[in-house]
């Protein structure tokens, strides 16, 4: 049984393995690289670094990608939200 | 009209209507009511993929990147920090160096920060972004985020969402004689007339996605749209008559009994 340490992932705890990089979390959860952005303790990744960069313990990582949106969305930021005038 | 094409830092661009692509019911209403308005320019925001329900789908995936041109916002950023991230993020995320920024200053009215905005445009035209700024009717801004290197400008007609069409069409009309840069009108659009009231003073192109998404038929609305930006061009470009107090007689006096 590998060793696990704790992440935060878009906000969530969750454990993972000890040995893994961020490749492996985004392929973990069915994450396709191509259009996603993803910041590690607040440094945005050169993708070419997703396969490269080892996960360690306390890590905060978040994907982010693109989704519908014209002009503001509400502060939260939950997506499809928006802010209506009367 | 056949050459009639809008070029931003030196990407050319098909169409003069742009929409957004947020509020609709599904991806699928969301293509449709984009092919129906011929738009080639589509917004975008940056947020946090679902990692819970992964059965979700990617609005790329419904959007070819070949054949729209997407552009990233940083919708729902109140400070330049925000606004920074987001786009770092969204050109990170892998589309281009495109970025409409939105620095909002107050969420009752979602009225642009121009301080915050003119000052992120700043650090984002440094480091090579191409910044499409969203901003308020004002001249004087609007000259500022030209001269820092902004490479159009997007001016509200009014408060996003709002539906209240054209409010200030005489200073819109200052901004397009003040500086000389593509200016695509922005938010606030109701219907079909205040998109081509927007194109018939001179905008370069309309900005939209409420008066589409939220019509009681999107798809319909989002032709209406095609048409009134390019019969709002069509007028533009032909020169409209001066108005005036009193009659003019169309037909001759010459001829009658």
């Amino acid at each position: 049984m590998a060793e696990t340490i704790q992440i935060q992932v878009n906000g969530e705890q969750r454990g993972f393995r000890a040995d893994a990089t961020v490749g492996d979390l985004l392929r973990e959860l069915a994450i396709k690289t191509e259009r996603v952005a993803v910041e590690l303790n607040l440094e945005i990744m050169d993708r070419k670094d997703f396969d490269h960069r080892s996960l360690k313990q306390g890590d905060r990582v978040e994907i982010l990608s693109f989704i519908g949106g014209g002009a503001s969305v509400d502060l939260q930021g939950k997506g499809r939200g928006f802010v209506h005038a009367e | 009209m056949q050459n009639d094409r809008l070029i931003i830092a030196g990407r050319e661009l098909t169409s003069r209507l742009w929409v957004g692509t947020g509020k609709y019911k599904d991806f699928t209403e969301t293509k449709k009511a984009i092919e129906a308005s011929g738009a080639d320019v589509v917004t975008v925001a940056v947020r946090r993929v679902n990692i819970t329900d992964r059965s979700k789908e990617n609005l790329l995936d419904y959007l070819d990147p070949k054949k729209y041109t997407i552009l990233p916002n940083t919708a729902g950023c109140y400070n330049v920090e925000d606004a920074v991230r987001y786009a770092r993020l969204a050109r990170a995320a892998g589309v281009s160096d495109l970025i409409k920024l939105e620095v909002l200053g107050d969420e009752r009215t979602l009225f642009p920060d121009t301080v915050g905005l003119l000052e992120a445009a700043k650090i984002l035209v440094k480091e090579g972004f191409i910044v499409l700024p969203y901003t308020n009717d004002d001249p004087i801004m609007a000259k500022k985020l030209v001269d820092i290197g902004c490479p159009a400008v997007m001016p509200l007609a009014a408060p996003i969402g709002s539906g209240l069409g054209i409010r200030n069409p005489y200073n819109l009309k200052i901004i397009m004689e003040m500086v000389k840069v593509p200016i695509i009108v922005d938010a606030g659009v109701g219907t079909a007339s205040d998109a081509a009231l927007a194109m018939e003073l001179g905008a370069d192109a309309v900005l939209m996605n409420t008066a589409i998404a939220g019509a009681q038929d999107p798809i319909t609305m989002a032709e209406a749209m095609k048409f009134a930006v390019y019969a709002g061009r069509l007028a533009y470009k032909a020169g409209r008559i001066p108005r005036k107090l009193y009659a003019t007689a169309s037909s001759p006096i010459e001829g009658m009994l």
